[in-house]
C-alpha cells in the first residue's frame, strides 16, 4: 500500500506539470496582461514599457511559463499586476473559507445520497422511489444561482415578516461575535443555505449512482446467498450490499470535486461568501491574469489531490485490490 | 449530468410477453431491419415460445413486413407518455420563443411607468409581472427564450459534431492518436469547466450568442467524444467491419456506413442532454454577466437585472428560472425516453 501511495503521488507530479502548461497557455492565449493597464486613461507609455520588462512580457511565450513557474514557486504566485498586491495571503484565506462551505456541503451530500440512494433501491417502485426519481431530475434541471437566489428571498422574507433570523443570508461571521460557542453557531447559520444549495444537485446526482450500483449488488447471488441463510435484511443491505455499492460510488463523489469548484463560484457570489468564487469573480472582472492563474492552479491542485484520495479510497473500501 | 435516471415503468406497465415484447426481443440496435410480424387478424398476444410461433404464424399465412430499428425506436419514444408530454410542451415553449414578436404582449425592453412594480396578475396580460420601470417580464421571458433556445440547440449541434468527429477518429484509428486525444481530454477535465468557459468569456470578452455558443461547445464535446470512441472500440472488432475492410471500403466508408450508424443512439441521447446542459450554463455565465450582454435578451440576465429588487418583487427572479427548470426538465424527460427507445440494451435486467 505505501509503495503504490508513493507512485500514485509520483504520478501526480507530471499532471500537475501538463495542467500548469495547459492553464498559462490558455490564459496568455484568451487574455491581454496589459488590458487592465491599457484601459487606464492617464498611463504613459513609459510606465507600460516598465511593466513589460519587469513581466518579462516582452520574451517569448515560453521564456514567459518559465518565469511564471519561477515566480509561482519561489515568491508564492507574486503579485497583482496593479496596486502589486501579494496573492497568496488573500488565496489562502479564500481557500479556507472554502473548503470548510465545500466539505461540510459534501458531508451533507454524501449523507443524504446514501440515504435516499439504498432506500429507493431497498424499495424498488415504491412511491418514495418515485418522488426520488423526480427530485433528481429537479435537481439536474435547477440552475444552481437561481435556487440559491430563492432560498435568499424566502429566509429574507420569513426574517422581516415574523423577526426570526434562522439562517443568515449573505456573508460568513457577523462581526463582534467572540466566544467558541456562539462563533460556532453563526458560522453554521451562515453556511446553512449555501451548503443547503450546493449539496441540493449533488444529492440528486449522487443518489442516482447509489442507487443504481445498489440494484446492481442487490440483485447479485452473495445478496441472495446472504438472505437465503437467515440473515436479517438490514444487515444483508447495510453490511453486504451498501459496502460493495460504495466502492464506485466513492470514485464519483471524490470525481466531482472539480465541478463543485463551479458550483461554489456562483453560490458563494450570490451569499458573498469570500472564497475562492467571490475571489476568482473579482480577478476577473479586474481582468488580471495573475490572480487568474493563480486561481487555477489551485483550483487543479485541488482536483488532483482528491482524484489521489479517491483511489486511495479505493484500496481501503475494495480489499479485492492489491497494489504490488 | 453524466449519470441518468434508466430505469422506467415499462416492465411494469406490460406484464407478460405481448406481441410488443417480442419485437423489442428480436431488434438489438445494430441489427439492422429485423422482421416485424404483423397480424392480420386483430392484435392479440403470441404465446411464448416464439421461434415456434413465428413458424405457425407463417403457416397460417400471415404477411411478414419488415421494419427497419429506427420506427421499431420511434414507436417505443411514442409509447413513453412522460418523453411524449415533453416534448410536446418543449416545442410548444419553442414555438413561443421562435414567434416571440407574434405571442408576447409588449416588446422586450418597453418601458411603461404607470405599470411599474405590479405583481403577476391577467389584468394587462402581465403574467409574469413588471419591474421597476414598468418592462413586461412574461414578455421578457418569451424574448428570452428566443435566444436560449438558439443558443442551446446550435452548441449541442456543434458539440455532437466535434465530439463525434474526435471520438470516431480516436476509436477507429486507436494508437498514439487515441493516446493524445484521451490525454488531452484527461487533462481538460482538471479543471472545473465553468471557471475555464469564464475566464474565456471575461477575457475574450464576448456577447453574442454565437460566440457563446462557440465557448460552451469547445467544452461540451468531451463526454461525447469519450462515449463514441468507446462504442468504436467495441465495434472495430466485428466481423461485418472486417468483411467491409476486406471488400475494399475506404475507412471513410467503414466510419460513416457501417459504424456510424450503429452508434448513433448514444449520440442522440448524449446531443439531447447537450441542450439541458448548454442551457443551465448559458444562464450561469449570463447571471455572472459574462454570457451574453444586456440588450441581447436571455433569462440568465433576466435573473441578473431582476436580482436588485428581488426581495419585494419575488416575481422578476421567480419566472424566468422556472421558465429554465421547466425546459430543462422537459429536455431531461425527453433524453430519458429516448434512451429507453434506442437503446434497449441499457436497460437492466432485473432479478
Amino acid at each position: 500500500m505505501g509503495t503504490y501511495i508513493l507512485r500514485r503521488v509520483l504520478y501526480s507530479i507530471p499532471v500537475l506539470i501538463a495542467a500548469s502548461m495547459l492553464i498559462f497557455f490558455f490564459v496568455s492565449a484568451v487574455g491581454d496582461p496589459l488590458a487592465q493597464v491599457r484601459a487606464i486613461p492617464k498611463v504613459s507609455q513609459e510606465t507600460i514599457h516598465h511593466i513589460i520588462v519587469r513581466k518579462h512580457l516582452d520574451k517569448p511565450l515560453i521564456v514567459q511559463y518559465g518565469y511564471w513557474v519561477e515566480n509561482a514557486v519561489l515568491h508564492r504566485f507574486g503579485t497583482t499586476l496593479l496596486g502589486d498586491n501579494p496573492i497568496w495571503p488573500d488565496l489562502r484565506l479564500a481557500l479556507s473559507n472554502t473548503l470548510q462551505l465545500v466539505i461540510v456541503s459534501e458531508v451533507v451530500a454524501v449523507i443524504f445520497a446514501i440515504l435516499v440512494g439504498v432506500y429507493s433501491a431497498v424499495r424498488q417502485y415504491s412511491a418514495f422511489d418515485y418522488a426520488a426519481t423526480t427530485f433528481s431530475f429537479v435537481g439536474f434541471s435547477t440552475p444552481v444561482f437561481w435556487l440559491a437566489l430563492i432560498l435568499q428571498v424566502l429566509v429574507t422574507n420569513i426574517f422581516l415578516a415574523y423577526g426570526i433570523r434562522i439562517f443568515y443570508t449573505s456573508g460568513f461571521s457577523t462581526p463582534g461575535v467572540t466566544g467558541l460557542l456562539p462563533s460556532i453557531l453563526d458560522r453554521l447559520q451562515h453556511l446553512a443555505l449555501p451548503v443547503i444549495t450546493l449539496a441540493f444537485v449533488s444529492i440528486a446526482q449522487y443518489s442516482r449512482y447509489l442507487r443504481a450500483s445498489m440494484l446492481e449488488v442487490i440483485n447479485s447471488d452473495y445478496v441472495r446467498t446472504a438472505r437465503a441463510k437467515g440473515l436479517l435484511t438490514r444487515q444483508v443491505v447495510m453490511k453486504h450490499a451498501l459496502r460493495n455499492a460504495l466502492i464506485p460510488f466513492a470514485t464519483v463523489v471524490a470525481l466531482d470535486f472539480g465541478a463543485y469548484f463551479g458550483g461554489v463560484i456562483v453560490t458563494e457570489s450570490v451569499f458573498s461568501i469570500p472564497g475562492m468564487g467571490l475571489y476568482f469573480i473579482r480577478a476577473l472582472n479586474a481582468a488580471d491574469l495573475y490572480p487568474i492563474m493563480a486561481w487555477l492552479i489551485v483550483t487543479a491542485v485541488m482536483v488532483i489531490l482528491f482524484n489521489l484520495i479517491a483511489d486511495i479510497l479505493y484500496g481501503i473500501l475494495d480489499p479485492r485490490i492489491r497494489y504490488d | 449530468m453524466t449519470e441518468h435516471p434508466r430505469e422506467t415503468t415499462r416492465e411494469q406497465r406490460e406484464p407478460g410477453v405481448t406481441r410488443r415484447g417480442v419485437e423489442e426481443q428480436q431488434a438489438p440496435l445494430g441489427a439492422a431491419g429485423d422482421p416485424g410480424l404483423r397480424r392480420a387478424a386483430p392484435a392479440g398476444r403470441v404465446q411464448p415460445g416464439e421461434a415456434m410461433a413465428t413458424a405457425s404464424l407463417y403457416e397460417e399465412g400471415l404477411e411478414v413486413e419488415s421494419r427497419s430499428v429506427w420506427r421499431l425506436a420511434l414507436r417505443r419514444f411514442l409509447r413513453h407518455r412522460l418523453a411524449m408530454a415533453s416534448l410536446i410542451l418543449l416545442v410548444l415553449i419553442f414555438l413561443a420563443g421562435i414567434f416571440a414578436n407574434l405571442v408576447a404582449p409588449y416588446s422586450y425592453s418597453q418601458i411603461n411607468l404607470s405599470d411599474a412594480g405590479l405583481g403577476p396578475s391577467l389584468s394587462g396580460y402581465h403574467f409574469f409581472g413588471t419591474d421597476d420601470l414598468g418592462r413586461d417580464y412574461f414578455s421578457r421571458v418569451i424574448y428570452g427564450i428566443r435566444t436560449t433556445e438558439a443558443v442551446a440547440i446550435f452548441t449541442a449541434v456543434l458539440s455532437v459534431a466535434l465530439g463525434t468527429l474526435v471520438g470516431a477518429v480516436a476509436g477507429y484509428f486507436g494508437g498514439w492518436i487515441d493516446n493524445l486525444l484521451m490525454r488531452l481530454t484527461d487533462l481538460v477535465l482538471t479543471l472545473p469547466a465553468l471557471a475555464v468557459l469564464l475566464v474565456a468569456s471575461a477575457l475574450l470578452s464576448t456577447d453574442s450568442p454565437i460566440t457563446v455558443s462557440f465557448l460552451l461547445a469547445a467544452i461540451l464535446w468531451t463526454s461525447l467524444a469519450r462515449i463514441v470512441r468507446g462504442s468504436f472500440l467495441s465495434l472495430k472488432e466485428n466481423e461485418y467491419i472486417e468483411a467491409a475492410r476486406a471488400s475494399g471500403a475506404s475507412h471513410t466508408r467503414i466510419i460513416l456506413r457501417h459504424m456510424l450508424p450503429n452508434s448513433l443512439g448514444p449520440i442522440i441521447v448524449n446531443g439531447t442532454l447537450t441542450v439541458a446542459v448548454a442551457i443551465l450554463i448559458e444562464a450561469v455565465l449570463s447571471f455572472l454577466g459574462f454570457g451574453i450582454k444586456p440588450p441581447t435578451p436571455s433569462l440568465g440576465s433576466l435573473i441578473n437585472d431582476g436580482k436588485g429588487q428581488m426581495l419585494t418583487e419575488w416575481w422578476l427572479v421567480t419566472f424566468p428560472g422556472l421558465t429554465i427548470v421547466i425546459i430543462c426538465l422537459c429536455v431531461n424527460f425527453i433524453g430519458d425516453g429516448l434512451r429507453d427507445a434506442l437503446d434497449p440494451t441499457q436497460r437492466r435486467v432485473r432479478a
